[in-house]
């Protein structure tokens, strides 16, 4: 049997991307520990011989203490140590600290090859490491890289054979921060240099007062240049290319179609006013595309691009920090804000994230308030599409009443889950500036695996809708919820179908919901419900995966129960 | 010498940490980020309202809960 290597190594230390420079394999990579919550297979080829890589999430012992830790620990340890070679990736900006795991690892048997990682940035820093020093006290191959430029890769590739288990005793905890403690003093060599203003910025942020003021102004600044750029990128590419170049093309189509019938109906859908309208036709090839490309994908763009430089230069955990406070009386502590934000992106990265969280009731919490309360930027370009022409205030309204639902949830979620939420523990990493090229990359990684995702269903999606209504099925539906949703809700009972749809995907739904001719008080209550009631399938899915089914219960009750009493509310007594 | 808490610490102000008061999960996991009994850390900030900690121990900044802090007994000139 070939060896499997594995990359092991502290949070944020850079070990998904040496995996990428190992394997050519495209991950996610941030600023932040626990970017990696799931590990990822990948293959390297030395001299014909076909090695399987695995990049693990990151630990700071071989005892985890959250989901993500667990991965990590129980996959190394299923390979036997003679069956694997470990590529233990340390930051030598901080050496100190990563040395800890890499003794735990040499004791333990593991044929260990150590690369240090970030040595750019410890020369920055004003950090000396003697390598060869290292290597001796070690007695196991340390490689200098800088992964994200590639630096050292090749070499490391070329010692990997070098890798062999050391004999060595096994004492405990205490005993080696006093082996480390010896080591540091005879590699690391530090010059004193006066503060940069990295550094002040870094200071800066993990101080109550002035961390507050520079939260509000990130996220005021992020805000803007997200609905900007969306703005701007419909404006000038994607509003011409359909109404220009695409349209012309469906009217030909349409024509050729007899303007009518089953075909008609399916591609193209209703025309409005004799003409095709990608906003209500509710084709297959007219609103399908019109809605994920001109109406959801321009934000997503720019939502993910701020998201991801944010990520990169390390901002997060910062903004986690500020948030513990408020996050813990909703039986969270403040590294959940970054499923949260990953969760406006799309919900099922965000409940994916929920494993960086130590308890199963904290990740019952977070998951719950997510599939809820955080809307993903589909569903919300779709919101502001639908309501934007109104007054700011149906929009603002919809984030209101979302907000104050998460939040009342949370508390009482807090107080009736049993349990306690644990205290925040979190390494908060120095700025780093990201390399333009990297942070493309992800950009472009997470568009592809929106397309490659999303795309599908939403097609999919409109031409299911379309042939049941077509055929009048949703006649049953309609009689069946008509009570509620018109007593309740206030709505027309037609109104069911988009909600329904909502299951498959909520930007579909919303889309659904434009013809209906609605008021902007029950766009206002329909929007809000899509928004809270059962997640979409693949976030659905997602619960199921992770939580099992218990929860995944718990938490559709949870929801039907929340839009129901939210819904009724909005409409009888808010918006009367 | 006097024996304080991390929470009383002053933001700015050094200590060594002599006594972590917790279960052998928590000590365990605080000593793989390299807190323990013997370090040196300084006090970053503290947020109002019982709000996280900030120490910088070694080269890096860790952020702690109110109630983890607590437990961690520092000894200060």
């Amino acid at each position: 049997m070939n060896k499997k290597i594995f990359l092991i190594g502290n949070p944020n230390v850079g070990k998904s991307v040496v995996f990428s420079r190992l394997t050519g394999i495209e991950v996610i990579t941030s600023n932040y520990p626990g970017t990696t919550v799931e590990f990822t297979k990948g293959y390297l080829k030395i001299d014909e011989e076909k090695l399987e890589v695995i990049d693990l999430p990151g630990t700071y012992s071989l005892e985890p203490t959250s989901k993500a830790e667990e991965v990590a620990v129980s996959l190394l340890k299923e390979c036997p140590p003679d069956k694997s070679i470990v590529i233990n990736i340390i930051d030598a900006t901080n050496l100190e600290r990563n040395l800890f795991l890499t003794l735990q690892l040499i004791e333990d048997g593991y044929a260990v090859i150590v690369c240090l990682n970030m040595c750019d940035d410890a020369i920055h820093r004003g950090i000396h490491i003697d390598i060869s020093a290292l290597e001796k006290l070690l007695n196991v191959p340390v490689i200098p890289t800088c992964a994200v430029t590639g630096f050292g890769i090749r070499y490391l590739i070329k010692r990997l054979k070098e890798a062999k288990p050391v004999l060595k005793n096994k004492v405990n905890h205490y005993q080696r921060w006093q082996e480390i403690g010896r080591i540091i003093e005879t590699v690391q060599h530090l010059k004193h240099r006066h503060h940069t203003l990295r550094e002040i910025l870094e200071d800066v942020s993990v101080r109550p007062l002035s961390g507050l003021i520079m939260a509000t102004i990130v996220i005021y600044i992020s805000f803007k240049v997200v609905r900007f750029l969306g703005e701007l990128l419909i404006e000038k590419i994607f509003d011409p290319l359909f109404f220009n170049f695409y349209q012309p093309l469906l009217e030909k189509i349409s024509l050729a179609l007899g303007q009518k019938g089953f075909w008609h109906h399916l591609l193209i859908g209703e025309l409005i006013e004799g003409k095709i309208d990608f906003r209500q036709s509710l084709g297959v090839l007219t609103t399908a595309p019109y809605i994920e490309f001109a109406m959801v994908l321009p934000y997503l763009v720019s939502f993910y691009l701020i998201l991801s430089i944010l990520e990169d230069i390390g901002y997060l955990p910062r903004l986690a920090m500020l948030l513990d406070n408020l996050l813990h009386r909703l039986g969270l502590h403040g590294f959940a804000i970054i499923p949260v934000l990953l969760g406006f992106g799309c919900n099922v990265p965000g409940i994916l994230a929920t494993r960086v969280l130590e308890s199963k009731r904290e990740r019952l919490i977070a998951t719950t308030l997510i599939s809820i309360g955080v809307s993903c930027v589909p569903l919300q370009a779709m919101i502001f599409g639908l309501l934007g022409s109104f007054s700011g205030f149906y929009t603002g309204g919809v984030y209101l009443v979302l907000f104050s639902v998460l939040v009342i949830l949370g508390l009482i979620l807090n107080r009736i889950l049993k349990g306690f939420s644990p205290e925040l523990i979190l390494e908060i990493p120095p700025y780093r500036l990201p390399p333009f090229l990297l942070l493309m990359k992800k950009l472009f990684f997470r568009i592809k695996g929106f397309l490659f995702e999303a795309a599908p269903i939403v097609l999919l999606g409109v031409f299911m809708v379309n042939i049941l209504l077509y055929f009048n099925l949703f006649e049953i539906l309609i009689d069946i919820f008509a009570p509620v949703i018109k007593g309740l809700f206030g709505l027309p009972k037609e109104a069911i179908i988009p909600l329904a749809i909502g299951f498959l995907r909520k930007d579909v739904a919303v889309g659904m919901l434009m013809p209906l001719g609605l008021s902007p008080k029950q766009l206002f209550i329909a929007a809000t419900l899509l928004a809270m009631s059962f997640p979409c399938i693949a976030s659905f899915l997602i619960i199921f995966k992770e939580l099992g089914l218990r929860d995944l219960l718990k938490a559709t009750l949870i929801m039907l129960l929340t839009s129901t009493i939210v819904g009724t509310i909005v409409n009888f007594v808010i918006l009367r | 010498m006097k024996k304080i808490s991390l929470v009383q610490l002053k933001a700015n102000q050094k200590g060594k940490i002599i006594e972590i008061h917790a279960g052998s999960g928590l000590q365990n996991r605080l000593l793989s980020m390299g807190i323990s009994p013997g370090r040196e850390i300084t006090k970053l900030s503290q947020f109002m309202l019982r709000g996280p900690v900030a120490i910088k121990v070694g080269r890096s900044i860790i952020a702690l809960g109110y109630g983890m802090a607590h437990k961690i007994i520092v000894e200060v000139e």
